[in-house]
């Protein structure tokens, strides 16, 4: 019983901070395109719009909800839940530093895999329920798209798994050893591209956020959502975003290994790592225009299943040879 | 690992997972006493660029995405099989090797047979 509870707690902590860092990415990534388009971005409320997330979140919450009447209403309610509860269930499995992990299990990045499966679970079933036709349009890519690039990215971290042995996220991160060099985006740096490139699509941001291609299906799959439902549906694309951030840090880029040890805060390089990936995130929202469909689909299924296989064959001849 | 740790260590999910749906299902709930409702008609009705809508909107949708998602299937069994193969790499040697090959190969000629029909390609 006590040790629920003091699970219960850093379960609390861990949601707090995450949910903490989610608002303030929203913020973060409007401040950099803003920058990035010389404009300032939110200026308003608080200093330099330092507040603008709160405010966000308390107006979301006092939104109207609006639920169509044609919609399967059942699902409709259900469908941004389970976004939320399966991408919130990754955070379980991921290590911020030696020991600092709630669930150590040994198949840690197969679980991640079968949370961002069930994720799109969520959105197809928006897409369904809401009974639009942008909506449905929505649904049905994004399923696509995310099956898709699901499997060029599973391959991609093969690789990985070659190299550490293990599928346990703390144990890859030993596997690769405190120093620079160590690093897999050295002998894996094909899979490292894949990886980039899947992740994009994964979570569904541009240059493949097809899903919710503003221009030609509204909003997708959450065109009739509104208030709070919707807000739940992007607090957890931005979990699912840090989520595939850690993951490449976790397997190419060493975890929270640094140059140096940080006293009293050993998560401090995970988390600056991260904060890269996001960084890279904008920074391609900022600089490319969004994919063709047809085009996207090609590229995952012509490109990068082909070269995440050709870095499986790659690695295991050149493991072979050389022990 | 012994066999008592192995729960324990899945407690964590199961919390979080129910932690999860309680944190939805409780601020969709109490936003409710909160937020004003004043439903009528045209904002029931689905969007579609100011119209009403024209027909049923779950339509008959392209083949292609029935297709890519056999495809998956397939593809998706072989990342299974790649797994268990590549944390066992290092203890199997060149026969582990060989016999990924053969896999792949096998499943090569699947992917272009897929190829040559156009099926992962969406405008001819």
């Amino acid at each position: 019983m006590m040790q629920v509870l003091i699970l219960f707690i850093q379960i609390l902590v861990l949601f707090a901070i995450v949910m903490l860092h989610v608002a303030y990415a929203t913020y973060f990534e409007r401040k950099i395109i803003g920058h990035m388009q010389v404009r300032m971005g939110p200026m308003r409320v608080g200093y330099h719009g330092l507040l603008q997330p709160i405010a966000d979140g308390i107006k979301s919450f006092f939104k109207e909800d609006i639920i169509p009447e044609q919609a399967d209403k059942a699902a409709f309610r259900a469908a941004p839940i389970i976004c939320l509860v399966a991408m919130m269930t990754s955070l379980a499995v991921l290590p911020f530093a030696k020991g600092w992990v709630l669930a150590d299990i040994n198949i840690g990045l197969l679980f991640i895999f079968a949370m961002s499966s069930l994720a799109s679970y969520g959105v197809i079933l928006a897409g369904w329920a809401s009974n639009s036709k942008f909506t449905f349009l929505g649904g049905m890519r994004s399923m696509a798209q995310v099956i898709s690039y699901e499997i060029a990215m599973g391959l991609s971290l093969v690789g990985v798994m070659m190299l550490s042995g293990t599928l346990n996220l703390t144990e890859i991160v030993e596997a690769q050893g405190t120093s620079f060099t160590g690093m897999y985006i050295f002998p894996q740096i094909l899979a490292f591209f894949v990886f980039c490139i899947a992740m994009l699509a994964e979570t569904n941001r541009v240059p493949f956020d097809l899903p919710e291609a503003e221009t030609e299906l509204v909003s997708g799959y959450c065109t009739e959502y509104s208030g709070m439902r919707y807000a739940i549906f992007f607090m957890a694309e931005y979990i699912g975003m840090m989520v595939m951030a850690a993951i490449g840090t976790i397997c190419f880029l060493g975890g929270w290994n640094g140059p140096f040890v940080i006293p009293f805060f050993p998560p401090f390089w995970l988390i600056l790592k991260i904060y890269v990936f996001m960084f890279f995130f904008i920074w391609i929202r900022a600089t490319l225009p969004r994919y063709r469909y047809d085009q996207l689909m090609e590229l995952g299924w012509k490109l990068l299943i082909p070269l995440a296989l050709a870095n499986i064959v790659l690695t295991g001849i050149i493991k072979a040879f050389t022990s | 690992m012994t066999s008592q740790t192995i729960p324990q260590e899945y407690l964590a999910i199961l919390i979080l997972i129910i932690f999860g749906i309680l944190f939805g299902v409780v601020t969709l709930f109490v936003g409710r006493f909160f937020r004003l409702s004043r439903p009528y008609h045209e904002k029931l009705v689905a969007y579609e660029s100011g119209n009403e809508p024209t027909e049923a909107p779950r339509m008959r949708f392209s083949v292609k995405f029935y297709l890519i998602a056999i495809l998956f299937v397939v593809f998706d069994v072989e990342a299974i099989y790649l797994y268990p193969w590549a944390i066992v790499y290092d203890r199997l040697g060149l026969f582990a090797l060989v016999e990924m090959m053969l896999f792949i190969g096998l499943l090569l000629v699947g992917y272009i047979y897929a190829w040559k029909k156009e099926i992962l390609q969406w405008e001819k």
